[in-house]
């Protein structure tokens, strides 16, 4: 029955895809209906096929079908995105890269969006999903709830990086920073998001164990608040239902403030507490060692859920907005460095008693680095809050070093550790192929976050500097070609940063590669049974 | 569910919960963790009483204070306003042949010009004043090569008038016209060669010796006879190896053609006469000026 129901409505869906892309204003409209046409359709004719199948008999182990696709997927989009974020680098060192004949497409302006949402939705999204798929059903002791609707989740947010990306590179774009996908895709966006929720939810209702575990809080805080910021910040109306143009609910300084609310919690609750939840599991079952306390992982989870909310105007310090707005999100923003630190705490600390295992385990050692670059990140990141620091950081070079020791660090090394984790589990394999390449990742990726992170703030500081020095009389002393003369240097070493970066995530996908087709499988069957 | 394991092996205490073998832990806060939260927490509520921050009904508390970050900026600027005042009121004043002349006034212009340069100028004339690129169409500043005179009272007049600025009665104006409206495309190729033949470049003979009867026709009015160019009409001097559109065969085509029409703003109304003067003083002496 719930088959025929699916069934009419992707008719429906690719029906109106398809008067849409007749009707489209505007071409990128239309290849966006199009590709809609052809998602629905294939959906439909699949569903089709499939419908008089005899029923399965009932499953009943955990569902990692969904899981396996997940980790192919963030492998895929994090190779996809460090490589757009290392040409446009070098895009950035040598402007001829802008090719001529790549004008319109490939040039900086079009490529940074794809590159910063393919790290932080496609990548960092794909692992967030996907882990928490795999934790909740662990941790709940219960399969996924909806049946194949985690399925859904899973091609539903394929369809939208799809999208998007393919927007950005036709410069589809509501000029909102890691919010640039227009208001069709935003509302599709909305859909697998609560249908994740959903999923979410309903496995933790249905748990079999008593309480619920921190990673879980972790995730169903990340889960629900990114769903209230998506909502509020892409309030808009579009100019016509057949085109991909909009128009902003807010504006003025009132859309700058919501903008980083939305772009400040992006970060806080997607790259922090998300992520934290990943922390919050796969670094005791790594370590092997309880949780260090499990009172500090209340404090600071409360603490970092009830401050970062209003850590967002630390974003447009000496701007239009108003000062006492400016030293509210200040303050909030210096209070929040205890709560973000108790995850560190409690992510280091539960490898005391284990500290020998860092010399004969390099997945551990990835994830301890991990830890490391989030609490230097969330230091940074009070401290650059700081009015009078962020007069010399902000519009700077600094800032890009600041985000991507945490991304590269902090979200990228944790998503690693993940997957070198899961990828014998998921395909029941004995082990990794090689922990000898998995060193070598290690020490690839670490000097490349060292080389990025080090340039930038030098860059970044230089140009600060040079922008505000002023001689004896108050005359400005540099202009700001000067200042981009200045840092071609550090432009270069940054980019040599990324090349090694992204060296290391192939060494990365060829060893999870042979895991999966050259190692053998493990003796006893695959655990898959909800242990009671 | 794993039952309290108690200091086994002098191990704290967990909390008896179990997650798929993760135990946890009864550790107790550690110390100085909680002692630095407090602390900012104290922070904050000091900081956020002694500026402005917390939003009422109407406005937002104005700290004890009184911080403004606009009086702020304005105090600043102001403080260097009334150091300079005096000899920026001089500077507007004088004759303009005489602020080279006195070692303040000069000094003062020169550090401002080259802000307002570096600010207002160098998107077109590049951060060295000297025009971007040969061809780019923005002229060099630091050759001897004007196409409005280089005295310092020529520039003050450029700069503040703009050149060929709609906007502004007393702008520098000429046009040149489009000569594909008025001769045929071989006629065009014959003063092309001319035009070679009287900047020393390699050139047809023949073709140049037919140019130079067209040139002295349509070209010499402005050019003049020699095709040295003047100043009073913005001509170029087409003698010299210095182009600002290029002097190879095709540019030189395009230019009779379709003519050129380079514009920059007036800035008079935009910059003060003391911002004008400096910025005039600092593209004199960066080496052309007259």
């Amino acid at each position: 029955m719930l088959n025929y129901l699916l069934l009419i409505l992707l008719a429906i869906v690719t029906l109106f895809a398809a008067m849409a892309a007749n009707f489209a204003v505007d071409a990128a409209f239309q290849i966006h209906a199009i590709i809609v046409v052809l998602a629905a359709g294939a959906t439909f004719f699949y569903l089709l096929r499939h419908t008089n199948d005899p029923p399965k008999p009932k499953d009943t182990g955990y569902l990692d079908g969904v899981v396996r696709a997940g980790v192919i997927a963030t492998a895929f989009w994090g190779l996809a995105g460090f490589a757009v974020g290392t040409f446009i680098a070098f895009q950035l060192a040598f402007p001829l890269l802008n090719f001529e004949f790549l004008q319109g497409y490939g040039n900086f302006g079009r490529l940074r969006p794809l590159h910063t949402s393919a790290v932080i939705f496609a990548f960092g999204g794909n692992a967030l999903i996907a882990t928490s798929f795999y934790i909740v059903q662990r941790t709940c002791a219960a399969r996924l709830w909806g049946g194949n609707l985690s399925w859904f989740v899973f091609w539903g947010y394929q369809l939208f990086i799809v999208l998007a990306a393919t927007g950005y590179l036709m410069g589809v774009t509501q000029s909102k920073e890691y919010a640039e996908p227009e208001w069709y895709v935003d509302i599709w966006l909305t859909i697998v998001w609560l249908s994740y929720l959903a999923v979410f939810m309903g496995t933790l209702i249905k748990r079999k164990e008593p309480h619920i575990y921190v990673a879980n809080w972790f995730f169903l805080a990340f889960i629900v608040t990114i769903a209230m910021l998506h909502v509020v910040n892409n309030l808009s109306l579009p100019v016509s239902i057949f085109g991909s143009k909009s128009v902003q609910v807010f504006s003025g300084v009132q859309d700058a403030l919501v903008q980083w609310w939305y772009g400040h919690n992006a970060v806080g609750f997607f790259l922090t507490a998300g992520f934290l939840g990943m922390m919050y599991y796969f670094v005791p079952k790594q370590a092997e060692r309880p949780i260090y306390s499990y009172r500090l992982s209340i404090i600071h989870f409360w603490a970092l859920i009830f401050l970062y909310i209003w850590a967002g105007p630390h974003h447009l310090h000496y701007t239009a907005l108003p000062d006492w707005a400016q030293i509210l999100g200040m303050a909030f923003s210096v209070v929040l460095w205890m709560p973000s630190w108790g995850g560190m705490i409690n992510g280091l600390m539960t490898l005391s008693g284990a500290w020998d295992k860092l010399r004969t385990d390099p997945v551990l050692r990835i994830m301890v680095v991990s830890i490391g670059f989030y609490g230097m990140s969330t230091f940074e990141g009070p401290m650059m809050a700081i009015r009078a620091v962020n007069s010399l950081s902000h519009y700077t070079d600094w800032t890009i070093g600041h985000v991507h020791s945490g991304a590269l660090g902090w979200n990228g090394m944790i998503t690693f550790g993940a997957l070198y984790f899961l990828v014998p589990k998921l395909w029941n394999r004995e082990r990794l192929y090689s922990l000898s390449m998995v060193s070598w990742h290690f020490w690839l990726a670490t000097i490349g976050i060292v080389l990025y992170a080090s340039s930038m703030w030098v860059t970044g500081i230089m140009e600060g500097l040079m922008w505000r020095e002023v001689d004896a009389q108050g005359f400005l002393v540099n202009s700001f070609a000067d200042t981009v003369a200045a840092k071609f240097p550090m432009y270069v070493v940054r980019a040599t940063g990324g090349v090694m970066y992204l060296t290391g995530a192939i060494v990365m996908c060829i060893n999870l590669w042979k895991t999966v087709t050259s190692t053998p499988a493990k003796a006893s069957g695959p655990v898959a049974v909800p242990a009671e | 569910m794993s039952k309290q394991d108690q200091n086994k092996n002098n191990e704290p205490p967990t909390t008896g919960h179990e997650w798929d073998g993760i135990r946890e832990y009864d550790n107790p806060l550690p110390r100085w963790w909680l002692w630095t939260f407090y602390a900012t927490i104290v922070w904050a509520i000091g900081f956020t009483i002694a500026y402005p921050a917390w939003p009422m009904l109407k406005g937002a508390t104005p700290g004890l204070l009184g911080y403004s970050s606009r009086a702020d900026v304005a105090d600043d600027i102001q403080s260097f306003v009334d150091a300079n005042a005096q000899v920026d009121t001089r500077l507007a004043s004088v004759e303009l042949s005489a602020i080279s002349d006195d070692p303040e006034l000069k000094n003062y212009a020169l550090n401002g010009g080259k802000a307002v340069f570096a600010t207002w100028c160098a998107q077109c004339h590049g951060a060295g004043a000297n025009g971007i690129k040969a061809g780019s169409g923005f002229p060099n500043l630091i050759d001897d090569d004007w196409l409005w005179g280089g005295k310092i009272e020529d520039i003050h007049a450029t700069i503040s008038n703009g050149i060929r600025d709609e906007a502004n009665d007393d702008t520098r104006y000429s046009e040149m016209p489009k000569f594909g409206e008025f001769l045929e495309p071989g006629e065009i190729g014959q003063l092309v060669q001319f035009v070679r033949l009287l900047s020393n470049q390699d050139n047809d003979a023949t073709k140049a010796a037919a140019g130079k009867e067209l040139f002295a026709e349509n070209c010499s009015a402005c050019h003049g006879d020699t095709g040295k160019g003047d100043r009073d009409q913005g001509a170029p001097d087409l003698t010299d190896a210095i182009w600002l559109y290029g002097g190879d065969s095709e540019t030189l085509t395009a230019t009779i053609t379709n003519a050129r029409f380079g514009v920059m703003p007036a800035w008079a109304g935009r910059l003060s006469e003391s911002q004008i003067r400096q910025v005039a003083t600092y593209v004199h002496d960066q080496g052309g000026g007259e």
